[in-house]
């Protein structure tokens, strides 16, 4: 028996019964397409949360304040990273390539009649050299200077210069941060979105003259200025942890914690967060797949379920089929043939449909849905394997008939 | 051409031992006519199946064209039912929505023979049968006598041995019936084909060379019948 001819038969048999073919493929479809979109959605969140922290640099440690809870039932403390916890650390470290403090709240900015809510950040000029994807595209950066002077400058982010300027350079002219006049120097160059805030819609000023001149008693706290973080730079990426175990040695030092008190502070680096948060989302991809994967194992029982119906249905043309002189691998091979056709479209239509949907997704610009080749193959061959697996048994059942018997079947 | 000895076939129904077979032998020389006669029950539809290579007898010896049949493994017996046996329906049998050219294939496609070859055989099986101009017609669009037909061809287009027809005109009215029968004997009396008609029907029977009768699983009689009867001879009264 020649294959092309065992697939024309097999076409035969399903066309036979188009609208039960369909149903039966469309468990398959739906499984697959499942799979791969899911899969392509879920590598699209793993690759942008990726992308954007890296973009800031893998080196970075983040010192910041916690939330401590010294005592089991006792209402939990806010304590605070001060300016002096800042001075110490650069004053320590070593193996740090820049370390910026920071001061960040949000508070009304106006120009004109235009007024928005925009982060505010107090920041030296470190914070350029620690962050090299924010760079400035017009006018200049902040300075040491503009520290010192205590000089009313700001450079604003490229969205907050659109909505406040409305295209209008905004160099050199005035806005108004909580009724107090900055000039603008500076416009940043646009960034992508890291997903929490959107690093366009920012105002940075320079830190000393918003404590003096800003933020007033909100940074203060017991007579000391305080930050919302200090962001040190490694000098490389080895010397992350040692960096990391120095900062915690003068924090504790600085923040007077005795060896059993519990950190009041939080030492985290770029790259802790960024395998937390690849851990994340590879177990959702994986947990997203099992999902459209259990989807697919319900169409291959569909197949299965059908392909039963199909072989008492046609007892008799086995029966005759075995009369003539089909062997029971030929009878075998007929029905594995239907089942593996049927998982084959199926299996195309579903990688069809799920990369549609990734596309619609990535259209809609929900996410950039990636589809890889190793979900699409994986798909592919999955379903295939369901055909086979799920078609076996009906297939043997097929091919086990007794010829007389099954001749004789009403 | 087919040399049967001491044949038993035995089914085991729960605690019964059912006899199907019991002690038959006979033989059957190439170019005979026969008719296998008996009432359901008889063993005649058991005896079919091994001769015609279906099911293998619990005792006894069958040799088929020379070969011994009784101990073959399933893909022997499906390989000499291929080359061997063409069988014909009561109920046709014919695959649907498949024309008669390629039901006619369908033995041939499990002979592993390839296209042309095989589209020659089936055209001339067809053309024997009278239905070179049918032969892209469905079952559907045929008659009954047509369909079975068909199936005739079917059942010679590998040049069998022996042709086994089960009630072959079990189905059809009696003058169609007539032609099915007239077609079986000019079969034999022009190609020499050897054909096995298995009955109920004595008046069947009778359009044959010889009668085997099969009762309880044994044969009661088998005797030469020196004047068959001409196809489309009219049914006596009284004889059903």
């Amino acid at each position: 028996m020649l294959i092309s001819q065992n697939f024309r038969t097999a076409f035969r048999g399903l066309t036979a019964n188009k609208l039960r073919s369909a149903l039966t493929i469309l468990g398959i479809v739906i499984g697959v397409a499942a799979v791969v979109a899911l899969m392509a959605i879920g590598n699209g969140a793993t690759s942008s949360i990726t992308s954007s922290i890296t973009s800031n640099g893998t080196n970075l440690i983040s010192v910041s304040a916690a939330r401590s809870r010294p005592n089991a039932g006792t209402p939990a403390q806010f304590s605070v990273v001060t300016y002096d916890d800042y001075t110490a650390l650069k004053a320590g470290l070593s193996n740090v390539s820049g370390i910026a403090p920071a001061y960040q709240s949000s508070y009304d900015v106006k120009q004109d009649n235009q007024s928005l809510r925009v982060q505010v950040v107090g920041a030296t000029d470190d914070y350029f050299t620690i962050h090299p994807s924010t760079t400035v595209e017009l006018g200049r950066n902040l300075n040491a200077s503009d520290n010192s002077a205590l000089n009313r400058v700001a450079v604003i982010g490229s969205q907050t210069s659109s909505d406040l300027f409305q295209g209008l350079s905004p160099i050199n002219k005035d806005i108004k941060i909580n009724g107090v006049n900055f000039k603008v120097v500076g416009v940043l160059k646009q960034q992508d979105s890291s997903g929490f805030q959107n690093p366009n819609d920012t105002v940075i000023i320079p830190l000393e003259t918003g404590y003096t001149k800003l933020f007033g008693a909100n940074a203060i706290h017991d007579g000391k200025r305080i930050l919302s973080s200090v962001t040190l730079s490694a000098s490389s990426a080895e010397a992350v942890d040692k960096v990391m175990s120095q900062a915690d040695t003068i924090m504790r030092r600085q923040h007077k914690l005795l060896p059993t008190d519990t950190a009041d502070y939080n030492v985290s680096s770029q790259s802790q967060i960024l395998s937390t948060l690849s851990t994340v989302t590879t177990t959702l991809t994986i947990f997203l797949g099992a999902i459209a994967g259990i989807s697919l194992l319900v169409g291959g029982i569909g197949i299965m379920n059908i392909m039963l119906v199909s072989v008492t249905e046609r007892t008799r043309e086995i029966g005759l089929r075995k009369a003539v002189g089909a062997r029971k691998d030929h009878i075998l091979l007929q029905f594995l043939i239907e089942t593996i056709t049927l998982s084959v479209i199926g299996g195309v239509i579903g990688i069809l449909l799920g990369a549609g949907i990734a596309a619609t997704f990535t259209a809609l610009g929900l996410i950039t849905a990636t589809v890889s080749a190793s979900s699409v193959l994986m798909s592919f061959f999955f379903a295939v394997a369901i055909g086979v697996f799920f078609g076996l048994y009906p297939a043997f059942r097929a091919a086990n008939l007794h010829p007389m018997e099954a001749l004789r079947y009403e | 051409m087919i040399q049967i000895d001491q044949l038993t076939k035995v089914f085991t129904m729960g605690e019964n031992e059912i006899r199907a077979l019991d002690n038959v032998s006979f033989s059957i020389d190439k170019g005979e006519m026969l008719a296998l006669m008996g009432p359901s029950g008889s063993g005649k539809s058991t005896l079919m199946s091994i001769v015609g290579c279906l099911d293998v007898p619990t005792s006894g010896s069958y040799v088929l064209d020379g070969s011994p049949v009784e101990h073959m493994t399933d893909t022997q017996l499906a390989d000499v039912r291929n080359k061997k046996i063409g069988f014909v329906f009561q109920q046709f049998n014919l695959l649907a929505r498949t024309s008669a050219l390629e039901n006619v294939l369908l033995p041939l496609g499990y002979t592993g023979l390839g296209g042309r070859a095989s589209k020659e055989k089936a055209l001339k099986a067809l053309a024997m049968v009278g239905l070179q101009d049918r032969i892209d017609h469905h079952p559907s669009e045929l008659s009954g006598g047509q369909q079975q037909r068909v199936a005739i061809a079917r059942a010679l287009v590998n040049d069998p041995a022996i042709v086994l027809a089960d009630e072959p005109t079990g189905a059809l009215d009696s003058k169609t019936g007539a032609e099915i029968i007239g077609l079986f004997q000019s079969l034999h009396q022009d190609f020499g084909q050897t054909v096995i008609l298995v009955t109920h029907d004595p008046f069947i029977a009778r359009h044959t060379d010889r009668i085997i009768r099969l009762a309880d699983g044994k044969i009661v009689s088998d005797a030469p019948n020196p004047t068959p009867l001409k196809a489309g001879t009219p049914r006596p009264n009284g004889e059903d």
